[in-house]
């Protein structure tokens, strides 16, 4: 006689904890009932990411590379089980191969991207890169690892939290990759993941005005009410390609900061 | 004397009941203010009050070894009438002279209104010990100066002796009784603006009618900045504690046009009851002839020669 | 101080030194009776126009074109034919001849500009000559030189030339704002269609005359003039491929709803509320300088102007006091005149907002303080003022008041300090004020700006970046960063 085995839940990911939606309510996608997220589940996530994000930035860059190499260890530990939730094997290689390549930016960022200026006159002055804040993330339909792995790194590593809508068709590499987090040393609430409709919830945080930066990778082009919705608190809208890697990925979650001082006796 | 403490550790001094924060003074900041009122543009009757006032603001000032009683002699009668030409150009404030030199300035200056100066305390270095140089004010008293001009000790001030510096002030204030007391702070000797003010209010504090910039034996002298430091801390001593002290900047100015740019400094800084002899002067010795020539332009609009304006 | 024994009578203490009027000359400019619109590097007759006015004695200066829908998409369409019929295709080492060019003429008829732009837009004659045009001059110097270097700024990239860009700036730094825009702009290979504010358009009409003696070929630069209905056709034709505003908070959010699903490129350098914050050992004198320069400074109509003081509470008494000692010797009046301190206010609407928001105060119970100050009759004109007693919630602390008006508030920790400064949808700029290193780069890194100032404020610099935080919008102008705005990448 064959064991039955344990069905795994598949719940959302917010603040670090795993909560079912508090809609109660559930899809079918990939063959499994999927948490069906809400607008007050991202509102949830929102608090968390804005309530996480201080202690994410001001942890040393050197830190943050660390935390986000231990990811990269974490999904190399559940390769397989990845691999099915995904295009395969190749997949995943990829996306720990990214994910170990963001990891080595978070302490080169301000050296890349900011410096000093030369002013005509008495003052020291000096650009540094800093996080936007909360960014929301509809992460793009596939590849469900690897493009989920592309969009959020991004804003990580320059030390913003994320609220990210997960593939609506395969969200299980999303829930998987919550699951990975977990055992990161990701401070809870840097990356929260729901599930569910996006035509439901992408409007809600396009609209949230405690959101800095909206990336609509997964919008498939039906932005233009999103982005209106985003004008109202003048978020930074990013339209970001689900096979990116790049530093000018992480630059379109920073904001540059320019400090000045006389330089006197 | 009481011991007095050292001005950075407290804020109570036996002659103040209260003192200005020190504070600290942030350079470019200053330099760009100084600069800015620096361009002040100043003209028709707005320049002739200025040169005028400039005049009657002047210590018309020999510190030379080679001075002789004929050299001050003929400096005392530029200082009564300094263009015999126009009777109504003032006199100036007062002639400023080493010591040796008082006599004959008792002896031009009697009765004209023009005060005698005398430099005193080891001028210009002020390394010579107590003693002599409350000697040596008290001495150019006796000989007749209306004004003393001492120096601080900047060795002391240096290294941080305080008290050393203040007590000497306080000495030699006594020592000068009702003669009036300029205390120089060589501030091209005192290395930042930070020490400027610090020597400022250490020298109001104890007892300075006036706090002056410098001897005139160095280059770096009565700079804008400089100055508007310095009567900052005169605008916060005179607002914590209502007392007024007088400013002298002296060395480096020569053209009219500083001299306005120093007035427009007062002026903005302290307000229209600074630009008075009692409580300003401008220590100098070539300007007095630059503000005659800008006077007489301003009279009849044609630019002058020094050709037609005495030497001295 | 003892009594000097006075052995003669003396001249009587002067009661006062009245500074003579020291005006600029005017005959510098000559300003047409009407002007055109410069499209394709000529001058196109409007179907409409509107006077402009100088707002020191409201007397009318020339009629302005009021830029039609077909006009804008005229211009649009020029622009798009110089950048395909060669200025995208010539070598950066040309593009930055040209660049150059302007800044040297800049230079040499910067008192002509400065004139023109203190009649027009009412500030101080000593600002636009000293700051506005030298700082046009130098902006223009400085992209000069990345026009051909721009590989070097872009490592691993490779740059492009957007193609046709809008640009739309306000009225507070008419020719600054012109030469943050165009600047960097023609250096990266784009061509431009170019708004000025409604109300001073004439240093903008001015500059099409310097574009004629760099011998500019036609169409790269094309100066379109008139009110927000000129500057929506210009933000919704289809022919523009990057918007650049400058200007108010709420039309920057009309802007980027505008342009949603369109796919254009956008900047917005949106409005401010700036804190600036003097800690109690900070060098006072000299922050008081800083707070003047902070919300006088061009009569307070300035984007990052620090209009919330926030005095560390041990401090805020003689601080205060400092301040109104400081500001009675503010000299207000004539633009013109080179004594002047603070300006007129550049127009009657704004006047009136300021005048609604200074009400508002009052009724809210903070308490005024203007210094002894006559205003001239005509013209628009505002006594600088500072509000004491003011709560973080009054609308003098939150609404941005783009007037010479400052909203002195406490605060007693550091940490209370960051709070309250970040405590607003802005995020422009702030200053910090005080001699201890640390605390200043600690309080730099909290501070949710675009700008930090410590121990200075409104410094600004063709090779430092400038720009917002959240509502105050997003992109740099200034420096290396201010290119990209204007470039796309092949990735």
């Amino acid at each position: 006689m064959t064991r039955l085995p344990v069905k795994k839940t598949y719940k959302l990911y917010i603040g670090g904890a795993f909560p079912r939606s508090e809609s109660g309510r559930t899809y079918e996608a990939q063959g499994h009932n999927v948490a069906r997220g809400s607008r007050k589940d991202a509102r949830d996530a929102v608090q968390a990411a804005r309530k996480a994000q201080p202690g994410w930035a001001n942890a040393t860059a050197y830190n943050r590379g660390q935390v986000i190499y231990r990811l990269a260890e974490m999904i190399e530990a559940r390769a397989a089980e990845f691999a099915e939730l995904c295009s395969g094997r190749g997949e995943v290689e990829r996306s720990i191969d990214r994910i170990v390549w963001y990891a080595g930016w978070a302490d080169k960022l301000p050296q890349v991207l900011g410096g000093s200026n030369p002013v005509a006159g008495p003052y020291f002055n000096f650009t540094v890169p800093e996080p936007t804040g909360v960014v929301a993330i509809l992460a793009p339909e596939e590849p469900a690892l690897l493009g989920l792995v592309s969009r959020v790194m991004p804003p990580v590593v320059g030390g913003n939290a994320t609220v990210v809508l997960a593939s609506e068709t395969q969200p299980l590499a999303a829930v998987e990759l919550a699951e990975a987090l977990a055992t990161s040393d990701l401070p809870g609430g840097v990356i929260n993941i729901i599930t569910g409709s996006r035509a439901e919830v992408a409007p809600h945080l396009a609209a949230h005005m405690d959101v800095n930066a909206i990336d609509l990778c997964g919008a498939d082009g039906h932005s233009t009410e999103l982005e209106e919705a985003a004008a109202e608190n003048v978020k930074r809208v990013i339209r970001g390609r689900a096979d990116a890697q790049s530093p000018w990925e992480i630059a379109n979650y920073l904001e540059l900061k320019t400090v000045w001082h006389p330089i006197g006796q | 004397m009481a011991q007095a403490p050292a001005l950075p550790t407290g804020f109570e001094l036996p002659l103040e009941p209260r003192l200005p924060r020190i504070g600290s003074v942030d350079a470019v900041a200053l330099e760009e203010r100084a600069a800015s009122l620096a361009k002040r543009s100043i003209k028709k009757q707005a320049k002739v009050f200025a040169l005028e006032l400039a005049i009657r603001c002047i210590d018309l000032t020999t510190l030379e070894g080679a001075d002789t009683p004929g050299k001050v002699a003929a400096l005392c009668s530029k200082a009564v009438r300094p263009d015999p030409s126009d009777p109504n150009i003032p006199s100036v404030a007062a002639v400023c002279v080493y010591e040796n030199l008082v006599p004959t300035c008792v002896e031009r200056l009697q009765g004209t209104g023009v005060h005698i100066a005398a430099v005193a305390t080891g001028f210009p270095s002020g390394q010579y010990p107590t003693d002599l140089k409350v000697a040596d004010a008290r001495r150019a008293v006796e000989l007749g100066a209306d004004e003393v001009d001492m120096v601080i000790d900047r060795g002391a001030f240096l290294s941080g002796r305080y008290a050393k510096v203040y007590d000497e002030i306080v000495q030699v204030k006594e020592a000068v009784g009702r003669a009036h007391l300029k205390v120089i702070l060589e501030t091209g000797e005192l290395g930042t603006y930070d020490n400027v003010r610090r020597a400022s209010l250490l020298a109001m504090a104890a007892g300075a009618d006036f706090i002056k910039t410098s001897t005139g034996k160095i280059p770096s002298a009565a700079t804008l900045p400089v100055a508007l430091c310095m009567l900052e801390a005169i605008r916060d001593v005179h607002h914590e504690t209502g007392r007024i002290v007088g400013f002298k900047p002296a060395g480096g100015v020569r053209t009219s046009k500083q001299a306005i740019q120093h007035l427009v400094l007062v002026h903005e800084t302290l307000g229209i009851d600074w630009l008075t002899p009692d409580r300003y002067r401008i220590g100098a010795s070539s300007l007095l002839n630059d503000v005659l020539m800008q006077l007489r332009k301003e009279k009849t609009g044609a630019y002058q020669s020094p050709d037609y304006f005495t030497v001295d | 101080m003892t009594e000097l024994e006075h052995k003669q009578d003396r001249a009587p203490v002067p009661k006062e030194w009245t500074y003579a009027p020291a005006p600029e000359s005017t005959d510098i400019v000559s300003i047409r009776e009407r002007y055109g619109l410069f499209i394709n590097g000529e001058w196109i007759t409007p179907t409409e126009s509107y006077t402009t006015l100088a707002p020191r004695d409201e007397e009318p200066l020339a009629e302005i074109g009021q830029a039609t829908e077909q006009d804008v998409d005229n211009a649009v369409k020029a622009a798009r034919g110089a950048f395909e019929n060669g200025w995208s295709a010539l070598p950066g080492s040309e593009r930055a001849k040209y660049l150059f060019r302007i800044a040297r003429i800049l230079q040499e008829r910067s008192r002509e500009f400065a004139v023109l732009e203190s009649l027009n837009g009412g500030k101080p004659i000593k600002e636009s000559r000293d700051v506005d045009l030298p700082l046009a001059a130098a902006h223009f110097f400085y992209y000069a030189g990345w026009a051909d270097k721009l590989e070097y700024a872009f490592p691993n990239r490779t740059p492009k030339p957007v193609g046709v860009a809008g640009q739309i700036i306000p009225w507070n730094f008419p020719l600054l704002m012109l030469a943050w825009k165009i600047a960097p702009a023609l250096a990266c290979g784009n061509t431009v269609v170019l708004k000025p504010a409604e109300t001073t358009p004439l240093t903008a009409l001015l500059f099409c005359d310097v574009l004629r003696q760099a011998e500019l070929p036609p169409g790269v630069v094309n100066i379109i003039t008139g009110d927000g209905r000129t500057g929506a056709a210009l933000v919704d034709n289809p022919g523009v491929d990057k918007i650049a505003f400058t200007g108010s908070t709420e039309v920057g959010k009309a802007i980027q709803r505008r342009l949603a699903g369109t796919g254009k490129k956008l900047t917005l350098e949106l409005g401010g509320k700036a804190a600036n914050i003097v800690f109690d050992d900070s060098a006072l004198d000299q922050a008081v300088e800083g707070i003047v320069n902070g919300i006088y400074f061009n009569q307070g109509h300035v984007c990052c102007a620090g209009s919330r003081l926030f005095a560390q509470e041990s401090i805020a008494e003689p601080l205060i006091e400092k301040l109104k000692r400081r500001l009675e010797t503010l000299r207000v009046g004539d633009p013109l005149d080179k004594n002047t301190d603070v300006g007129a206010i550049n127009s009657r609407m704004q006047l009136d907002k300021i005048e609604e928001l200074v009400q508002a105060g009052k009724d809210e119970g903070a308490e005024i303080y203007q210094p002894p100050c006559v205003l001239p009759e005509k013209g628009y004109w505002f006594a600088p003022t500072v509000f004491t007693n003011v709560a973080q919630s009054y609308r003098i602390a939150q609404e941005e008041i783009f007037g010479p008006v400052l909203s002195v508030l406490t605060f007693r920790t550091p940490e209370e300090a960051v709070e309250k400064a970040n405590n607003t949808p802005y995020g422009l700029s702030a200053g910090v004020w005080t001699e201890k290193g640390s605390r200043i780069l600690w309080m730099a890194q909290r501070l949710r700006a675009g700008v930090v100032w410590a121990n200075t404020f409104n410094r600004f610099d063709p090779t430092s970046p400038f720009g917002g935080y959240k509502e105050s919008g997003f992109g740099r102008e200034g420096g290396r960063h201010g290119l990209e705005p204007y470039l796309i990448f092949d990735e």
